[in-house]
């Protein structure tokens, strides 16, 4: 069984997160394998843990983005995926959600042998573009049933069951393998690699793979064949502190009630 | 007058107040065709209501099939609606859901996608759009430069303005891939509807974190003194003391009211996401240095089992 997680190296949220000049995401500042992503990496273990073949069950990891993107593969193959598939290319820069997709959906087949996977597993979305769009738009380009969402999944007899909380209602979502699956952050807790984990992954192939080894067209791809522009990017000015009071004698409760009165809440 | 899609979103024909939001952005862009799909007939009510936000015509996909699957079989019946109408433009509410049609329906029809708008504005005739990005940190304008713009607008982006019109009601037939027939919904729970107003509609968002130390009660009970939406952190969801549903924040529900009150919140960046462009923040916390004071236009330093109490307390007693 051929399974593909889906991983992005974002820029770290706890430090400075900013544009190029070309306004696109400053990828040059320090940056990890999206948390979002490692329950994606978490599911498929879990989908190999409990395999009655585990060593049937290939986990392979796909990253698209800059040469340090290569961080976050090691990263999951130090929490136990097999091997890892680094798509780089300068045509790359500036690709939308759309030239992703396209890209990832190629990635995903070279990844499992030309094949279509029988799972691709996503995040719920990237922590940087956050847009939630790609295992959506994953599923649409390899013509798969989409199960996304997903914060209990189970996989048996090659159907997989999926439990899917939406605004109006929480849902159960079941499909035939191979499928697209996206997980959230409630589908449980992600690995962290032992130390044992951590020098066995030094020994893990990783795949570097162009455009032209995935057989795509760079001219459908990056900046200038993206499907929308951004034409200004502009920090916002951030909040400035109002008024803190301390509680003491019931300052504070009084502070309150004033703000809601003079603010018309109450 | 070109058309404008919008998406309606509806739970067993009640509308959310996001289309109706939709529909007054969409009259700026050309003339609002409502899209709603339900195994069950549209009812008279809705259509009156869409009419009554601009509405001109109202197309019905009374299919069981957008019921039964997830998510594809809606776009595809928009794909087929895009190819019908030619619209500028197709407007979609930004929820989890909102932008996996759109996704679909962007690669469907080569489209370009622009997801999570805060803001749409008209120049020469198109839609540029407002984003922002890092945690709220920045502001980015976007646009489409290929295919029939599909955009996804979050709530509370402008207040709905009537501006009544008689829509035609269309019934349209679609036809389902087998690919939209491939994800099944085996089972159905709909959420409970709560005697509170909606969390992302709210005017008022009263929130807890874990500072409650389990106790939402507090909490609760400003929250009805204000009549708002009861809000959570991450924190006080992954301890089971406020379910998925309230959680505010980057991997929860984006607020945007005129006043939310975090209550034992340390305003981490994850969670300052999905709520900093609320018009007033208040801040109950019991440490001095909690980054959530930052932004706060007033913050009180005590402790909110004090703080909340006496408050709700005080909004009772005027109200007699
Ligand atoms: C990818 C990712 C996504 C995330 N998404 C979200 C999200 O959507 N939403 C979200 O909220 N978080 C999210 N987080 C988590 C976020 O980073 C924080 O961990 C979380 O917001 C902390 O919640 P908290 O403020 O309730 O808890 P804490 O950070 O522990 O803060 C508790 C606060 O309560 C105060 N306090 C304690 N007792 C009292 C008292 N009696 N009275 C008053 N104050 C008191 C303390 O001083 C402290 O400031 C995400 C994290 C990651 C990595
Ligand atoms: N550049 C990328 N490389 C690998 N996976 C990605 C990339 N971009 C997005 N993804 C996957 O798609 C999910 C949703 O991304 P997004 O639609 O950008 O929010 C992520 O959680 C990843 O699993």
């Amino acid at each position: 069984m051929q399974v593909v997680a889906c991983i992005k190296h974002v820029p770290d949220a706890t430090a400075d997160r900013r544009f190029t000049p070309e306004r696109t995401v400053d990828r040059s500042v320090d940056g990890l394998l999206s948390e979002l992503d490692e329950y994606a990496v978490e599911q498929a273990l879990r989908l190999k843990d409990r395999a009655p073949a585990p060593d049937d069950v290939v986990v392979a990891v796909v990253s698209m983005g800059p040469a340090r993107a290569v961080e976050a593969i090691r990263k999951a193959l130090q929490m136990g995926a097999d091997r890892g598939v680094h798509v780089i290319d300068d045509a790359l820069a500036g690709s939308d959600a759309l030239a992703t997709s396209l890209v990832l959906a190629a990635a995903a087949r070279w990844a499992a042998g030309g094949e279509v996977p029988d799972l691709v597993v996503c995040g719920m979305a990237s922590t940087d573009a956050g847009m939630g769009v790609v295992p959506a738009m994953l599923a649409e380009r390899l013509g798969l049933p989409q199960v996304t969402l997903a914060s209990l999944v189970e996989v048996r007899d090659g159907e997989i069951r999926a439990r899917r909380d939406g605004d109006h209602a929480r849902e159960v979502i079941g499909a035939t393998l191979p499928a697209v699956l996206s997980v959230t952050d409630q589908s449980g807790e992600a690995r962290y690699p032992s130390f044992k984990a951590i020098v066995a992954a030094k020994k893990k192939p990783v795949d570097v793979v162009s455009l032209a080894d995935l057989d795509v067209d760079a001219t459908l791809v990056g900046a200038a064949a993206s499907w929308s522009v951004v034409d200004d990017v502009a920090p916002r000015p951030p909040r400035s502190a109002g008024v803190v009071v301390r509680d003491v004698d019931g300052a504070g409760v009084d502070a309150l009630v004033g703000f809601l009165t003079s603010n018309r809440f109450i | 007058m070109p058309e404008v899609l919008v998406l309606v979103d509806h739970l067993d024909g009640v509308v959310r107040r996001s289309t109706l939001e939709l529909l007054t952005i969409a009259r700026r862009l050309g003339e609002p065709s409502a899209v709603y799909a339900s195994p069950d007939p549209l009812p008279d009510e809705t259509v009156r209501l869409l009419g009554e936000h601009g509405a001109r015509a109202v197309y019905v996909v009374q299919d069981e099939t957008v019921e039964q699957f997830s998510v594809a079989p809606l776009a595809e019946a928009l794909e087929q609606l895009v190819r019908s109408t030619t619209p500028t433009v197709v407007l979609i509410g930004s929820t989890p859901e909102g932008k996996e049609v759109a996704a679909r329906l962007a690669v469907r029809t080569d489209s370009g996608l622009l997801t999570d708008a805060v803001g749409v504005d008209v120049v020469d005739g198109a839609a540029v759009t407002t984003h922002s990005a890092f945690g709220g940190g920045y502001e980015v304008r976007a646009r489409v430069t290929r295919g029939t713009p599909v955009i996804t607008v979050k709530p509370n982006t402008v207040e709905p303005v009537a501006e009544p019109a008689h829509p035609e009601v269309r019934p349209v037939t679609t036809t389902f891939s087998d690919a939209a027939r491939s994800a099944r919904v085996v089972a159905r729970q709909p959420r409970e509807r709560s005697a509170r107003p909606e969390l992302t509609e709210a005017s008022v968002v009263v929130s807890g974190g874990r500072g409650t130390g389990g106790d939402f009660a507090p909490v609760e009970a400003l929250a009805d003194a204000l009549g708002a939406a009861v809000g959570a952190s991450k924190a006080a969801v992954d301890s089971g003391w406020a379910p998925h549903s309230f959680q505010v924040g980057q991997t929860g529900k984006t607020v945007s009211p005129q006043l939310y009150v975090a209550a034992g919140i340390s305003g981490a960046i994850q969670h300052r996401a999905g709520m900093q462009t609320s018009r007033a923040i208040v801040a109950v916390n019991r440490d001095p240095d909690a980054p959530i004071f930052e932004l706060a236009d007033l913050g009180v330093v005590g402790d909110l089992h004090t703080v909340l109490p006496a408050v709700t307390e005080e909004i009772r007693r005027r109200e007699r």
